[in-house]
């Protein structure tokens, strides 16, 4: 069932880590996940589970208030549910924003911008503002400025939410196009089963609210994806696998197949 | 109006409606406020008539005609000019003033939310202070009763808009935007240089438009008090509504007005000429 790679070291290790908020929400409770290099793993959840949380206790953006969450690198990439362009920037500005903060120099940012744009498809439209891009060439300048720091751990909290299905398609098979070139290991937190199943080599189904690991899936198919096993029975399979794992894990709400 | 063929693609069409659309457009834009003013202008004789035919009272209530000759008048025409202008000087000099302030200020209280709980109750105080009430303090501190009380006057007044809008400019910048730069371990100065101020220019001009309008009005109550040296139109208002010479003083409203006019109209330019591109300035 599982690619047996020899994965080297483990970049994120998440070990019973629980966070309860100042106000006494429980977000998350119990959750022990790792992503080793080469990995590119999926989180599905119902809305609200805390899926966010964990990806946000990654980033460093919360503290776990309960285990331990160790990330093994400084490198790290975080793509949010909005492109969070800044609309006064053009795209090559948008996409040297986060070299620019790290005080990279101008020359060499500009050189690293433009090889990021010309890797997400978007040459010829550096000079362009956000406001002029569709919601899927935004999206695509968000992951050209996080690609930027050429980062070995790839956070994305649902980026692709918010995109029409054939947009969403398309941005997917580049996603998995950069993470073979790049090979940075990804976390990715989605509400869609297939698209969980389609990008990952393992997807994590949580449960409601709140949130804890109720089930983990090797996906067996190589990388990169062939756009048609889709529609293959194995994928059918065990997209509905997983999806039955996100119902019964729905607490009263679990459905008889 | 383009000529109309007798029959016409869609794809022909769709230029055309839209050239006629633009110039519609523009023949709505210039007429409609002159045809407010007309209206106004009829109704002003209408007012001025019926006091000076019904009441014999005219000279209270001049005709529109008798307040523009005050602009040519050899007399009053130059003291209204010379007051415009020292007018314009302290408008800028306070408005000016009120920029710097107004942004630091709002600057800070977008540091903390304690330094904004702090600092605020103050800008609100401040807009609701009668100046009035505090004319002797104010000869007192400036020790004068001239250019720097007005100006100083003018300052409390523009005040308020400035700070209020920049604060939420400031804090306008949306949570995602915020913690990208915080997971790059930004400093405080690099997010409000590169982030903060720039989300917050379209509130700055917004402040700005309204602040200079209160700043022309902030000049005119300093003169009311402050009348050393080189007064404005306020002193000139007062001076000529003392001897009933009200068409001087109704001329003086029109300048301040159009002075009023003219800045709204060049933030509202400067607005357009920085942040157009991006953002849809009204």
């Amino acid at each position: 069932m599982s690619t047996a790679t020899a994965a080297p070291a483990t970049l994120l290790d998440f070990a019973d880590v629980g966070l309860v908020y100042p106000g006494g929400t429980r977000a998350v409770r119990g959750v022990s996940l790792t992503v080793d290099r080469g990995e590119f793993v999926s989180v599905v959840g119902p809305s609200g589970c805390g899926k966010s949380t964990l990806l946000r206790i990654a980033a460093g953006l919360e503290a776990a208030t309960d285990g331990s969450a160790s990330v093994a690198t400084g490198r790290i990439g975080y793509v949010f549910q909005d492109a969070t362009l800044l609309p006064w920037r053009t795209v090559g500005r948008n996409v040297e924003l986060l070299a620019e903060l790290h005080g990279v120099p101008k020359a060499e940012r500009a050189a690293r911008a433009q090889e990021a744009i010309d890797l997400v498809g978007l040459t010829g439209f550096e000079a362009q503002l956000p406001r002029q891009l569709s919601g899927g060439m935004r999206m695509r300048a968000s992951l050209a400025r996080s690609l930027v720091l050429e980062p070995e751990l790839f956070l994305f909290d649902e980026p692709f939410g918010a995109l029409d299905e054939i947009t969403r398609e398309r941005l997917g098979d580049e996603l998995i196009r950069l993470f073979t070139e790049k090979r940075f290991a990804g976390l990715f937190i989605t509400h869609s089963v297939s698209e969980a199943v389609y990008l990952s080599t393992r997807v994590v189904v949580m449960s409601g609210r709140p949130g804890t690991v109720v089930g983990t899936f090797d996906v067996p198919f190589p990388m990169p994806r062939d756009p048609d096993i889709r529609f293959t029975a194995a994928f059918a399979e065990l997209v509905g696998e997983v999806s039955h794992a996100l119902r019964t894990s729905h607490g009263g709400e679990a459905v008889a197949e | 109006m383009t000529a109309r063929p007798a029959q016409e693609t869609l794809a022909e069409a769709a230029p055309r409606i839209a050239r006629d659309r633009v110039a519609r457009a523009r023949r709505l834009g210039w007429w409609q406020p002159i045809a407010v003013f007309v209206v106004l202008v009829g109704i002003a004789y209408a007012i001025s008539a019926y006091y000076d035919l019904g009441r014999g009272l005219g000279f209270l209530v001049p005709y529109p005609h008798l307040i523009l000759q005050q602009f040519w008048n050899p007399i009053y025409g130059p003291q209204l000019y010379l007051a415009l202008w020292n007018t314009v000087i302290v408008t800028v000099t306070g408005l000016a003033i009120a920029i710097v302030v107004g942004v630091v200020w709002a600057a800070l209280m977008a540091q903390a939310k304690w330094v904004e709980r702090s600092l605020y109750p103050y800008a609100v105080i401040l807009q609701c202070i009668p100046i009035l009430a505090i004319v002797p303090l104010i000869g007192v501190v400036f020790n004068e009763y001239g250019f720097w009380s007005r100006v100083f006057v003018t300052t409390m007044i523009a005040l308020f808009p400035m700070v209020s809008n920049t604060l939420f400019g400031l804090q306008s910048a949306d949570r995602g935007q915020r913690e990208l730069f915080r997971l790059q371990g930004a400093s405080r100065w690099t997010t409000l240089t590169k982030l903060q101020v720039p989300a917050a220019l379209p509130a700055i001009f917004v402040g700005l438009r309204t602040s200079a309008g209160l700043a022309v009005i902030g000049a005119i109550v300093g003169d009311q008090f402050f009348q050393r040296g080189t007064p404005g139109l306020g002193a000139v208002i007062q001076v000529f509504a003392s001897r009933t010479n009200e068409a001087g003083a109704f001329a003086a409203i029109i300048l301040s007005s159009l002075l009023g006019v003219l800045v709204f109209l060049l933030f509202g330019w400067l607005a357009r000429l920085a942040i157009g591109r991006w953002v849809d300035f009204g």
